[in-house]
């Protein structure tokens, strides 16, 4: 396959950055996305050239380090899969692809395609954990969990915080992300202590950063690799609404 | 948003119940604008209950375009630079038409208010006899004032499908049964209104009411 790539190059924060054609030949379809892209990097390096800075790092599709935005898609055009995980065979001999990386105030780019996902971390610092110490794993029957619950806690479990929700999102919100984190120890009982103050938390965790707010356009769990469904923005707002009849809106205990 | 938007949407179901009047006859339609001025005497003076429903209703406005506003600013400052290939809607094409529908449908209401309300823009204009206003206001040759009314109300169809949605999940529907449960109702509703209002300026410019 040849291929025609419009890349985002910006040498770092404080470039203006813009898209720079090339062009790469002899592409397997077998090849992932990333190993696409590092063909094009060692012609570069060969031929004396800045290499594209993209992040990677398990290309298995579970680290969630990997992010690209492929022709306007957050991770490509393959649904359910990470850009690490996408092939070569999902796009066509001759096609020209372009190439951005996330866009969003809150993820800044470093350079390139790589962005700063620090913001992620101030809103799990904010209340996605639990204070209870854990040491080993308890005995499982020790602390029962219905079904249901443990099901739709480990669905939302599954996020690894790639950002794409908030790439794709027309507002530039974090919300399935926060969703996905409060959902996940709302459902279990290990996680009810900090409920209502953790909610609150990571919500204004999540605004101060700079992430636009939810309108529940539905454009992050149509890209989303891990597939978190936008029902658990639903569960995030329950338990906003009970965090603030409660607690008067303020985090903390 | 939600709160603000449910307020107005009943607002919505009673003007569209009021609007079907028209088919139990011109004598009926009137009374009922009559009516509506008389509602709450003699606990209050005539014209009272329909300023302090205008009142509310205006103060509800007000809030859901603040809020729509805020969430607008947002949205932008979020995204300072901006994709140079963005793919189309994968969503739902009514949320991603809310912000500028809810604009045309405010331009609208402006219209609408100075049509039937005031009547400067109405060929008849005549506040006693609001039957005639509408019957003059959707005569087949004034076919451009049906057709804006119809294109508003079906941008005010999209902004209800995806509100009524956007404002179950905002009040706390999570479930992913709820989920399509809530948005079969709101495509419902919304289908529902959107025909409840546009059978009135059909049916008169058909020749059904006149």
């Amino acid at each position: 396959m040849n291929l025609t790539l419009r890349i985002w190059r910006q040498k770092g924060p404080e470039d203006k950055g813009r898209m720079v054609t090339y062009q790469v030949e002899d592409v397997s379809p077998d090849m992932s996305f990333l190993e696409m892209l590092d063909v094009l990097n060692e012609r570069l390096i060969l031929s004396g050239e800045e290499p594209v800075a993209f992040d990677h790092d398990c290309r298995e599709g579970i680290c969630g380090m990997c992010g690209l935005m492929i022709n306007g898609d957050a991770h490509g055009p393959q649904r359910g899969t990470t850009a690490c995980q996408l092939h070569m065979r999902q796009f066509s001999d001759g096609e020209t692809i372009d190439i951005e990386p996330w866009r969003a105030r809150a993820f800044p780019v470093i350079k390139d395609l790589v962005v700063n996902r620090n913001a992620f971390d101030k809103i799990i610092a904010a209340g996605g954990y639990i204070t209870a110490p854990t040491g080993s794993a308890p005995e499982a029957h020790s602390t029962p969990v219905p079904k249901a619950d443990a099901d739709a806690a480990f669905e939302s479990a599954a996020c690894i915080g790639c950002g794409a929700c908030v790439a794709a999102c027309p507002n530039g919100s974090g919300m399935l992300f926060t969703a996905a984190k409060v959902t996940q120890l709302s459902l279990l009982p290990q996680g009810q202590p900090e409920r209502y103050t953790r909610v609150i938390g990571m919500v204004d965790a999540h605004d101060e950063a700079g992430f636009g707010g939810c309108t529940n356009a539905g454009e992050c769990t149509v890209v989303c690799p891990k597939g978190i469904p936008l029902n658990t923005i639903g569960r995030l707002n329950r338990d906003y609404l009970a965090a603030t009849a409660k607690n008067g809106g303020k985090p903390g205990s | 948003m939600a709160v603000t938007g449910l307020l107005l949407v009943l607002f919505l179901i009673a003007h569209m119940l009021g609007n079907l009047k028209i088919f139990a006859g011109a004598e009926s339609f009137n009374h009922y604008a009559h009516w509506l001025r008389e509602l709450g005497s003699p606990l209050l003076p005539a014209g009272w209950y329909l300023w302090l429903q205008r009142g509310a209703l205006l103060a509800a406005l007000i809030a859901h375009i603040w809020a729509a506003t805020v969430l607008a600013l947002r949205a932008r400052a979020a995204r300072p630079v901006r994709y140079a290939h963005r793919r189309k809607v994968q969503g739902s094409y009514a949320a991603r038409t809310m912000r500028w529908g809810g604009v045309i449908i405010g331009l609208f209401v402006i219209y609408h208010i100075l049509d039937l309300t005031t009547g400067h823009l109405n060929p008849v204009g005549d506040p006693t006899r609001p039957q005639a206003n509408v019957v003059a206001d959707f005569a087949p040759d004034r076919w451009y004032v049906t057709l804006f009314y119809t294109l508003a109300v079906v941008a005010l169809g999209f902004h209800l499908r995806h509100g009524a949605f956007s404002a179950f999940r905002s009040l706390g529907q999570q479930t992913p049964k709820g989920e399509r449960r809530a948005k079969n109702l709101a495509l419902v509703f919304a289908v529902a209104l959107t025909a409840g209002y546009l059978v009135v300026p059909f049916a008169v410019l058909i020749g059904l009411v006149r």
